[in-house]
């Protein structure tokens, strides 16, 4: 399929960019030791310029402190982490909220650690689809218009590496691909390199460049073709995770409209009205 | 005018309240009222110890105010005993060592009252040069650790992933509270030093729809409570710390009115 190739094509891109990028940062032999166990051990993996690098893992697996420790958010318990001298992060948490005692409204969440014109602010909560919010008070927005919110902030720093952690959570459907296709273009436009955490792989599939699976210790890592079909990470996910992912290739085909209908992509090919993909258990199975 | 000690006690007063509304509300903010009455309540054992070491009792004030924070921070370590119940000690533990150490100095003769609950019909031109000086200090490190600070404040994890230092900025925050608390104990007193800092962000609350507004509608509400408690005190003869903080409250329940929020004017459209 047309499409399809168009994906393969944009994760060899990848894949040779990757050759002479430069890294951003790189965990070695990282561990971080809490209350009597390692919450993650012996963990390596690096993100270089251009990429986009998807963790995932079943929930505990240690995702969220992996990229904390790779933030310098954690006092690694072992190993070292080396960033780039004077490299820019933009991050995402994966919980935020905030204190009704605080008045903050989206413009100036916006602004929180650096300063932006109003039509730098406009554009990028246009481009994450919440441009109508710029004036609602943060504590009234819902957990996906706040992870949209979030993310726009993050790309306004325009950083070199972007880090992710959890981005869609309590985003619908159709946001959470447009959403992806927003941090793949983000990291077209400034060649950052994007740290995504997932629980999840099919939703990421497509965008993602290098997947690291993580349960603790790295299980596996590699292209999202590769990865889905180690056994590794089918012992992790068991079999339906894999179906899921053959599910998500079908749904790559056509877009959602706000309705939730199929809208062919442009010099796609023609979506398969009967097809699996259009099927509404199969999407239930893929979420 | 200034010959005045009326006008003198106006013009201190609301220079306290100006700075002290806008630090206040990182106070709220944070959460840290009651670690800010601890650090109020230490102040008297500044005042002891300035007298002890024959050193200025502001001096004294701030040193002592602004050693709470590392002595929390060593109580918290063993991480048995609650928080509150730390400041709970820490705040009367000091007082009372205070009260106690004053108490030995028989040679000492200071007007205790007026630590505790202020005297401010006696600022003298110097007291007034002191909290105007010292809170255009206070405001412009506030001024310059704005953004950090506040973003610490919204999200600390966001904040050192890029590039903010929270630990730093806590500290010269912590660093401000003590030196307000300094320059503010003539006015309201040890005791309700707190409430200039609290009262009016509280208030301030319902209009601002920033963190920037509420800071201004927190300094313009301690000015007016000033205002109102001042002359409150002198037609009524009450004590003026006490007054003051008073008509703070007054216009904090008068915020909590059923009326309808005023609707937000926007210039631009």
């Amino acid at each position: 399929m047309a499409s399809q190739q168009a994906v393969m094509a944009g994760i060899s891109g990848g894949e040779a960019r990757k050759g002479e990028a430069e890294t951003l940062v790189e965990a070695r032999e990282i561990g971080v030791f809490r209350s009597g166990r390692w919450l993650i051990e012996n963990v390596s993996l690096s993100v270089r310029r251009g990429e986009i690098l998807t963790l995932i893992g079943p929930n505990g697996a240690g995702k969220s402190t992996a990229v904390r420790a790779l933030l310098g958010l954690l006092p690694l318990d072992h190993g070292t982490i080396i960033r780039r001298p004077g490299l820019r992060a933009g991050y995402v948490p994966q919980r935020f909220s905030i204190d009704k005692i605080l008045p903050l409204d989206v413009k100036r969440l916006m602004t929180l650690t650096e300063a932006h014109t109003a039509s730098e602010i406009e554009n990028a909560l246009d481009a994450t689809g919440i441009g109508g919010l710029i004036d609602a008070p943060v504590d009234r927005l819902s957990g996906g218009e706040i992870q949209r919110a979030l993310l726009a902030r993050a790309i306004l720093r325009e950083p070199d590496l972007l880090v992710l952690d959890e981005p869609v959570q309590g985003v619908d459907f159709a946001g959470q691909i447009d959403m992806f296709e927003h941090i793949r273009s983000v990291r077209d436009r400034l060649s950052c390199g994007v740290l995504l955490v997932s629980h999840d792989l099919h939703l990421v599939m497509a965008e993602t460049d290098r997947v690291v699976c993580l349960n603790g210790h790295v299980c596996c890592s590699g292209t999202p073709q590769s990865v889905s079909k180690s056994s590794e990470y089918l012992q992790l996910f068991g079999p339906r995770a894999v179906q899921a992912l053959a599910v998500y290739h079908h749904d790559h085909d056509h877009a959602h409209g706000p309705d939730g209908g199929v809208v062919p992509l442009d010099g796609g090919s023609s979506p398969e009205q009967d097809g699996p993909a259009d099927n509404p258990e199969a999407k239930a199975v893929a979420r | 005018m200034l010959d005045d000690f009326f006008s003198r006690a106006l013009i201190a007063g609301i220079g306290v309240a100006l700075i002290a509304g806008p630090l206040g509300c990182f106070i709220v903010w944070r959460r840290m009222a009651y670690f800010g009455a601890t650090m109020s309540h230490s102040a008297l054992l500044g005042v002891a110890l300035a007298f002890v070491f024959d050193v200025n009792v502001m001096a004294g004030v701030f040193c002592v105010a602004a050693a709470t924070a590392p002595a929390l921070y060593l109580l918290e370590r063993p991480g048995t005993l609650p928080t509150d119940t730390l400041l709970g000690i820490l705040a009367h533990g000091t007082l009372a060592a205070g009260l106690v150490m004053l108490a030995f100095m028989s040679w000492v003769r200071i007007d205790l009252m007026g630590y505790l609950f202020g005297d401010i019909l006696s600022v003298s031109l110097s007291d007034i040069a002191i909290i105007y000086g010292g809170g255009a200090v206070i405001a412009g490190v506030l001024i310059r650790i704005w953004r950090p600070l506040l973003a610490a404040t919204v999200n600390a994890e966001i904040a050192r992933a890029e590039g903010v230092h929270p630990e730093r900025v806590r500290l010269v925050f912590m660093f401000l509270v003590a030196a307000v608390i300094a320059v503010a104990m003539k006015i309201v007193g040890i005791l309700l030093i707190v409430s200039l800092l609290i009262i009016p962000p509280a208030a301030a609350r319902r209009f601002g729809t920033s963190p920037e507004q509420m800071a201004i509608f927190a300094a313009l509400i301690g000015a007016i409570a000033v205002l109102f408690g001042l002359f409150g005190s002198l037609q009524f003869d009450t004590p003026s710390g006490p007054s003051i903080v008073v008509a703070a409250l007054a216009i904090f329940l008068l915020t909590l009115a059923p009326f309808e929020a005023p609707v937000k004017n926007n210039p631009q459209e």
